[in-house]
């Protein structure tokens, strides 16, 4: 089944992460897992549709555990991509992020001490979830926020800066059970130049990866 | 379900070492085994090769030594804390480690049911359930072949990380397929029966994101001797 939602190319090469993530995780995670959730989107939203012009709100409804799980997959997979970048890169450097790391100095006290509580809350996560830096809507404060399984950082209005996934598919292969190292090393992929972007922008611009060609 | 609970949470090492040493074994099969008032990891009844190729060695050593393991330790560092919330009468405190109890005492508790109910295919793993169980499957199921398809169904239906669980309805007296959120351990009216863990690191180092054929693999596993010795004492 074609779209509406489609799989989105990545701004690097598959191997273009290591070592801090490998080649294997990246295309399998991307061309496969990621795959998975745009698919199974797509398939949800035509059966929900179809079911509600027949008149049967039954059987909509019984789409919308499949929508908010696979949709939440694809908004998350979408913004994590984005939010990566390689080590070499001046996006990975944290000076692409002046205004970013203002308030978080001003929020934590320094760049090292957010992280420190940043990676508590990764592996405070009991199963499968993300962890998000947010930008709340009504007050503009920074805010570290987990969420299980592929729920995404869509209710309240906020900004999602940046997201770590912690699935397991997401750094198995390379890290098996020591997840603390994936979460130490995967600041030095971090798309700092995207952080600051999402985190001066409007809304709307942190999620333009979703966007169908209709919409566009 | 026999969780042996030390008389005493906190002994001396001098008494730990002497109960450690009594005539029942620190490491008993067929239970939740504690050491010094303890919980401990079991030991396997198989190699960690034994379940290939349906389950790698790799895997099953990660998941063991690793995985299991570290649920082991968290959850000894929780009762530590319990223990000392009971000491203070600190409700507070109490109820704050719940979350860490149900999960890490999920984690052990589901692990050691997991690999008591697995064994090598060419000793009790695989095949079809007998006797009593097999007349419980079609009474409830209609058959071994919708029991399968529905577990799988369950297994494949999870979002995120979780367990599916054959499991009798205490009241009903029936078998049931149910499915539990993260390390939820299967509990009240429940009685786990047999549960495969549907977390990915049960499965990704061999089977990556293929893992309906990981959940078709494991029927070649599946002690179906110790399901039946589990509803016997249901």
């Amino acid at each position: 089944m074609a779209g509406p939602y489609t799989l989105p190319k990545l701004p690097y090469a598959y191997h273009a992460l290591e070592p801090s993530i490998s080649q294997e995780i990246m295309e399998l995670h991307h061309s496969k897992h990621h795959q998975a959730y745009v698919t199974n989107l797509n398939k949800a939203l035509a059966a929900s549709t179809a079911a509600l012009s027949e008149g049967k709100l039954h059987d909509s409804a019984a789409q919308l555990s499949a929508i908010r799980f696979n949709g939440g997959g694809h908004i998350n997979h979408s913004l994590f991509w984005e939010n990566l970048a390689p080590a070499s890169s001046p996006d990975a450097q944290t000076q692409a992020a002046p205004q970013l790391l203002a308030a978080i100095e001003a929020t934590w006290g320094g760049l090292e001490t957010f992280q420190g509580h940043f990676g508590a809350a990764l592996l405070g996560i009991q199963g499968s979830g993300w962890g998000w830096l947010v930008r709340e809507a009504s007050t503009g404060q920074l805010r570290i926020v987990t969420l299980a399984n592929q729920e995404a950082v869509v209710a309240g209005g906020e900004i999602p800066i940046l997201g770590v996934d912690m699935w397991e598919h997401a750094y198995y292969l390379l890290y098996k059970n020591d997840k603390a190292s994936y979460v130490k090393n995967i600041w030095q992929v971090i798309n700092w130049r995207m952080a600051e972007a999402r985190f001066v922008g409007r809304r709307e611009d942190a999620f333009r990866a979703l966007k169908t060609q209709a919409a566009i | 379900m026999p969780i042996r609970m030390p008389t005493t949470s906190l002994r001396t090492a001098g008494q730990a070492a002497r109960g450690a040493m009594g005539a029942r074994p620190a490491r008993a099969a067929g239970a939740l085994t504690f050491a010094r008032g303890k919980a401990t990891l079991p030991d396997l009844s198989y190699d960690y090769g034994a379940l290939e190729p349906h389950i790698s060695g790799k895997i099953m050593e990660i998941h063991h030594k690793g995985h299991h393991q570290t649920y082991v330790t968290s959850l000894n560092n929780t009762m530590e804390a319990l223990a000392e919330a009971k000491q203070k009468g600190d409700a507070f405190q109490a109820a704050s480690l719940a979350p860490a109890l149900n999960f890490h005492g999920g984690g052990h508790v589901n692990h050691t049911l997991f690999w008591e109910n697995l064994a090598p295919a060419n000793k009790d793993g695989g095949g079809e359930p007998e006797g009593a169980l097999k007349q419980a499957i079609e009474r409830d199921f209609g058959g071994f072949d919708t029991l399968k398809t529905q577990i799988n169904t369950a297994l494949a239906g999870i979002q995120g990380s979780g367990w599916a669980w054959l499991a009798k309805d205490k009241t009903a007296g029936t078998l049931q397929v149910i499915t539990r959120a993260n390390q939820d351990p299967v509990t009240g009216n429940y009685a786990p029966l047999m549960g495969i863990d549907a977390w990915e690191h049960a499965y990704y180092l061999q089977y990556q994101n293929k893992k309906a054929d990981y959940f078709k693999a494991i029927w070649n596993v599946i002690n179906w001797k110790k399901v039946a010795e589990r509803l016997d004492k249901a």
